[in-house]
């Protein structure tokens, strides 16, 4: 609107005219397609062969669709996928180059002010709009009828539970911590190499081993989906040291069976599988915050921000020479949390 | 000279030079890069041959009847698959101490590797050298390589066996190059800080299908670059630098009024 139209003459009498001005529009400046006719043309040269990279794009992108069959390898697959795509891409880029190029060059670039119109309407507009909204209020009665009243209003205020009720109770899932507490490890479950499942001899583990172990359970329960989580509670590293090499704090002492010591794969840090075992070092290293722990001392920890050691699975062999658990955890495994120790 | 002279303000002089810079530090390494060692004994293979080698170039740290000393371990039982492994790949004859030996340029022939095998075989049992059949990717099953590798390899290895860090500087290497043969004898002997899996615990069959796993991924990905398979990192490298920088160039130039 015309009063908030720029001033910028300047007033002698202001206190801080220099500083607070407003210095306009910088003066304009013709590109050289504007004052040189040769660069004119040759800006619209560039535009037509812009515009025509992006034809020949098509063109191919068309040919490559037909002629450049994925094979079903890998690097069929792969070159079709990269013919295509680099021809959709001049296909493209050539438009839009193209006409910001054109935009920039050749159309007018006199710099001009457009005013936005007013965003207030006129006070008739407003009157007619408040008149209809009485209108209807009176037409509906609600002044007068109560009960219809209270039932749109009840209706209105309930339905948002349908959402919110659904929303908030499936938000974390379940809160059973105590599940957290127990394993599938049990007095006499057997090691079993994961994730094939057969049952591990003892003698089988040799000097410098390391063996992915899971519990073992029926064939059934492998195709439920509780399996999965009780799984990943479940995991365990074992590995086959000196038993001169060992040296367990005096609570573990006996839980190896002549060297063999089995550790939980959960990080007490924040629970990522810790599965990189350095055979020369005994270090079990975690992949995700580098947290470090010496196997050989009951996989304290020696480097990183996990504060526990792995809790470690009592073992023992069975009759028939396979390694079996001599007990469960004797803590929760895994990361901490508030109910951890009671 | 007088023409480059004058362009030497040219606005691509700097990437010409740095071009021309990386051409001749490229060419001299190769020219001088230590090619491959070429020993042309005519080996007889037998453990008598193996012993001379061995007394000649091993026993320095492992020892005159390779019993070990303080700086290398004993090879007493460690098998004609383990020596066959670090000879092979270049690891040992070891040159420098560090976290770990490296892969390098192999210092000894096949009948010269095949000879020390032999004598360190002769010294105890141990595990021997796999066939060809037992090592063949197109014999073994890749999907079920891969249930295998994902549970015992990946963690130090990445997923596709692209290598990863260990701690301390120690590292678990690619497998994109390694031999079928290397990689059954990684698996069987557990060189340094790879821990060993027997057959028991990876049975034969199961250590091929693991090999036709990772030759299979030699291929690449049907994606497009693999940018080194090495996941979330690179990837981001690469989209928030490269692929933000472009779209801000882009940006930049719409905006920029034309001269």
């Amino acid at each position: 609107m015309s009063e908030s139209k720029t001033d910028v003459t300047v007033h002698p009498d202001a206190e801080h005219p220099e500083k607070f001005s407003d210095p306009g529009l910088p003066s304009h400046r013709p590109r050289q397609a504007d004052i040189d006719p040769k660069a004119d043309k040759r800006a619209e040269r560039q535009v037509v062969v812009l515009f025509l990279l992006s034809v020949i794009g098509t063109i191919v992108a068309l040919w490559a669709y037909f002629a450049v069959r994925p094979d079903g390898t890998t690097g069929g697959v792969r070159t079709s996928t990269l013919t295509l795509g680099i021809a959709i891409f001049f296909a493209l880029a050539g438009i839009g180059i193209g006409a910001i190029h054109w935009a920039k060059t050749l159309m007018n670039d006199h710099e001009m002010v457009e005013e936005r119109h007013q965003a207030r309407t006129t006070g008739e507009t407003r009157e007619i709009a408040v008149k209809k909204l009485q209108d209807g209020i009176k037409d509906s009665g609600i002044g007068r009828r109560g009960v219809l009243k209270g039932v749109v209003v009840s209706a209105l205020a309930l339905f948002p539970l349908t959402i919110a009720v659904p929303l908030i109770s499936s938000v974390g899932g379940d809160w059973d911590v105590s599940k957290f507490r127990d394993t599938l490890w049990k007095k006499g479950t057997r090691l079993t190499y994961d994730p094939t499942g057969r049952p591990i001899k003892a003698s089988d583990v040799t000097l410098g081993s390391a063996v992915h172990v899971i519990p073992e359970v029926t064939e059934e329960y492998r195709t439920t989906d509780e399996w999965i989580t009780e799984k990943a509670k479940a995991v365990v590293l074992m590995v086959r040291l000196d038993p001169r090499d060992l040296n367990p704090p005096a609570k573990q002492a006996g839980w190896d069976y002549d060297g063999i010591v089995a550790f939980s794969k959960i990080c007490t840090h924040v629970g990522c599988p810790v599965a990189l075992y350095e055979q020369q070092t005994h270090h079990l290293l975690c992949p995700c915050h580098q947290s470090t722990f010496d196997v050989a001392h009951g996989a304290k920890v020696v480097f990183g921000p996990a504060k526990r050691p792995l809790p470690q699975l009592p073992i023992t062999v069975d009759a028939d020479g396979y390694l079996v658990a001599r007990d469960g955890f004797d803590e929760p495994v895994g990361p901490s949390y508030w109910e951890r120790l009671k | 000279m007088k023409a480059l002279a004058a362009r030497r303000h040219h606005r691509s002089a700097p990437v010409v030079l740095l071009l021309l810079a990386l051409l001749v530090t490229g060419g001299v390494y190769a020219v001088l890069a230590p090619s491959q060692a070429r020993a042309d004994t005519a080996s007889t293979q037998d453990i008598e041959t193996g012993k001379k080698l061995f007394q000649a170039n091993c026993a320095t740290c492992h020892g005159l009847d390779a019993q070990g000393t303080e700086t290398a371990p004993s090879l007493i039982g460690v098998g004609a698959a383990s020596v066959d492994f670090q000879v092979s790949t270049g690891r040992m004859p070891a040159e420098i101490n560090g976290p770990q030996a490296q892969v390098k340029p192999r210092q000894f022939d096949d009948d010269e590797t095949a000879a020390l095998a032999a004598y360190v075989a002769s010294l105890g049992a141990g595990p021997a050298i796999p066939t060809d059949e037992q090592v063949d990717p197109a014999k073994g099953n890749p999907a079920t390589g891969a249930d295998i590798f994902r549970t015992n390899c990946a963690m130090c290895h990445n997923a596709v066996g692209a290598g990863g860090a260990l701690s301390e500087g120690k590292y678990a290497p690619s497998l994109f190059k390694t031999s079928p043969r290397n990689i059954y004898q990684a698996m069987l002997t557990g060189p340094q800080s790879m821990p060993v899996f027997n057959d028991a615990n990876i049975t034969p069959d199961e250590k091929r299908d693991v090999i036709a796993y990772l030759v299979a991924q030699r291929d690449g990905s049907p994606g497009g670059a693999t940018l080194g398979s090495l996941g979330a990192v690179s990837e981001g490298i690469w989209a928030w630098i490269v692929g933000i920088g472009l779209l801000v160039g882009a940006a930049v130039w719409i905006g920029a009024k034309s001269s």
